[in-house]
């Protein structure tokens, strides 16, 4: 059976519809977070994830040209620390003027905000595609050979590996931020209810700042897992990514960042399964129709159960 | 004389350009229970929330152990111990009560652990549904919580607005008990009330509210007395 299709199956599209799915969660973390406390649906999520890993790559170069050899992984703290900084600053500057005006108004200078960075990464590393270290990345042996002994083998090469490591680390610090700390229940709080958090006496502001630093982690990271992934910086990274993201959000439940975590696994598993020959041997959908999958669940959930599959927020 | 705990001072206030309030009057002594009482739209929610600064204050005074605290933010006032249940929406319903009452204790961190024991004491119905979400609990209970939450500070005074609205009379009656339970601790207590006989009944002074002014004040049983008061608010003669 595992001979048949098992092999193909969870190598070649299980593996990395997970792949794609941690990606999605991680950005959707900081969009639900964004919609659920700030109330607005944050065009700008993508770029921040594009800048982080323009960013991150940038660290990189620099650290490799005084000798030193960065991990992503590594060069990514300094890099979120900076994407951070940038968005503090376009939150005090940018958003804060907005945060009694209509949502409309937040959303449509959010789309503006959007424009903006992707403008300045072009203009500072150039509007083309920066591909590096082509060819395929070998598998990890040692998994490789201990689930091939078992008689499943399994095909992921380490850099999936740090992905998946990643998106668990982040999730479970979330997941304890959020469950233990002061802040991050006053982040539910206020998510929960801005006017009653309000007259609780919790600041606010405070609980702004976290969740853009919250978002701006995850998205950096998710930035920076799909380079690792598919090896090329792109200024419009951020914005392909957007559709996925949201729709992650609206199917977890908007306001709910486990919801999100499962919603992105979910359509991350669906865009890559959506091309898998479960009938015949065509693949059932062609790839090139992969983000027409993360549509259509958005499209459907909105219809079907707008609040999401965890009871977010409807609006 | 005492100084009021709380006093509003001729205050003429409202939303946006619309007046709500046009002469309100009134103090709250130490140990007191006071009662707003009035018909709909009399404004006895506004007073509340003009307290809190929620809303433009056109002319008069708010003050709080005799300094003027007119136009202060909500979290300055409520840092310098005013504590407010609204009516509804008074709890955050996707956390778990304890962590509610953590949230009321926001504006002082220090201490949390013994003062949310003491909630569990004076609440004893919330011990054990400290790990529940709110939005789980009854309406009742919800109540509770959110009286509990508004404690979790060390009050100068406490506003209720319409604790009991919606409930059934077996909590109304539980609510007004806390309420005294809570004076006994030494807090006094604002309470705007539809329920007015019960309110006047619990509370050492009530105001009656009408228009946006004082129409009436006296003592909770003088004003439950009181024919007039009774013909407009008490159901009549029977």
């Amino acid at each position: 059976m595992w001979d048949a299709f098992g092999f193909e199956f969870v190598n070649f599209y299980f593996i990395p519809g997970l792949v794609l799915g941690c990606i999605y969660a991680l950005g959707a973390i900081g969009i639900t977070l964004t919609f659920g406390i700030l109330r607005f649906a944050n065009f700008a999520h993508g770029e921040i994830m594009m800048s982080g890993a323009y960013l991150t790559w940038t660290v990189m170069a620099i650290a490799g040209a005084a000798g030193l050899t960065l991990h992503p992984l590594v060069a990514m703290v300094p890099a979120a620390a900076l994407v951070i900084i940038l968005f503090l600053g376009t939150d005090r500057f940018f958003y804060k003027p907005f945060r009694k005006a209509d949502t409309i108004k937040v959303v449509m200078a959010s789309f503006g905000m959007m424009l903006i960075i992707r403008s300045a990464v072009q203009a500072i590393w150039g509007p083309n595609q920066i591909t590096f270290v082509p060819g395929i990345a070998r598998p990890n042996a040692t998994l490789q050979s201990i689930t091939g002994d078992m008689g499943m083998m399994i095909l992921m090469p380490n850099k999936h590996i740090w992905i998946f490591a990643g998106t668990l680390v982040l999730v479970v610090a979330l997941g304890y931020l959020l469950g233990r700390t002061r802040i991050g229940k006053a982040m539910r709080a206020v998510s929960d209810s801005p006017d009653l958090a309000h007259v609780t006496g919790i600041n606010v502001d405070m609980v702004i700042r976290a969740t853009w630093i919250v978002g701006g982690i995850c998205a950096t990271a998710a930035g920076v897992f799909l380079v690792m992934d598919t090896q090329m910086l792109e200024t419009t990274m951020g914005f392909r990514m957007l559709l996925p993201m949201f729709a992650a959000a609206i199917l977890g439940g908007i306001g709910k960042p486990y919801g999100a975590v499962f919603g992105g696994l979910v359509i991350g598993l669906a865009e890559e399964l959506s091309a898998y020959p479960w009938i015949g041997d065509a693949p059932l959908l062609s790839p090139g129709y992969k983000t027409g999958v993360a549509f259509a669940i958005m499209v459907i959930m909105l219809i079907v159960r707008p609040q999401g599959l965890f009871k977010g927020r409807s609006f | 004389m005492t100084t009021p705990v709380l006093a509003l001072k001729n205050l003429k206030a409202g939303y946006g350009q619309t007046e709500i309030l046009h002469d309100l009057s009134l103090h709250v002594m130490p140990n007191e229970i006071v009662a707003i009482i009035g018909p709909n739209g009399a404004g006895k929610s506004t007073a509340m929330k003009s307290v809190l600064g929620l809303l433009n204050i056109r002319e008069g005074a708010v003050e709080l152990n005799g300094e003027a605290i007119t136009d202060t933010p909500a979290q300055k006032v409520i840092e310098r111990g005013i504590s407010y249940v609204p009516q509804t929406n008074n709890v955050f319903v996707n956390l778990s009560v304890q962590e509610n009452l953590e949230m009321g204790a926001w504006t002082r961190p220090k201490g949390v652990e013994q003062r949310l024991d003491e909630m569990f004491d004076l609440f004893p119905d919330l011990s054990e549904k400290r790990a529940q979400a709110a939005g789980a609990l009854s309406g009742g209970q919800r109540q509770m919580v959110a009286m509990a939450k508004a404690l979790m500070v060390d009050a100068k005074i406490l506003l209720l607005d319409e604790p009991t609205a919606g409930l059934s009379p077996k909590y109304r009656s539980e609510i007004f008990s806390t309420i005294q339970k809570i004076k006994n601790t030494g807090v006094p207590i604002l309470i705007v009330e539809q329920n007015a006989k019960q309110a006047l009944g619990v509370s050492d002074r009530g105001y009656v509210l009408v228009d946006g002014a004082n129409r009436h004040e006296g003592t909770g049983a003088g004003l439950a007395a009181d024919p007039e008061i009774a013909r407009m608010f008490l159901g009549g003669g029977h």
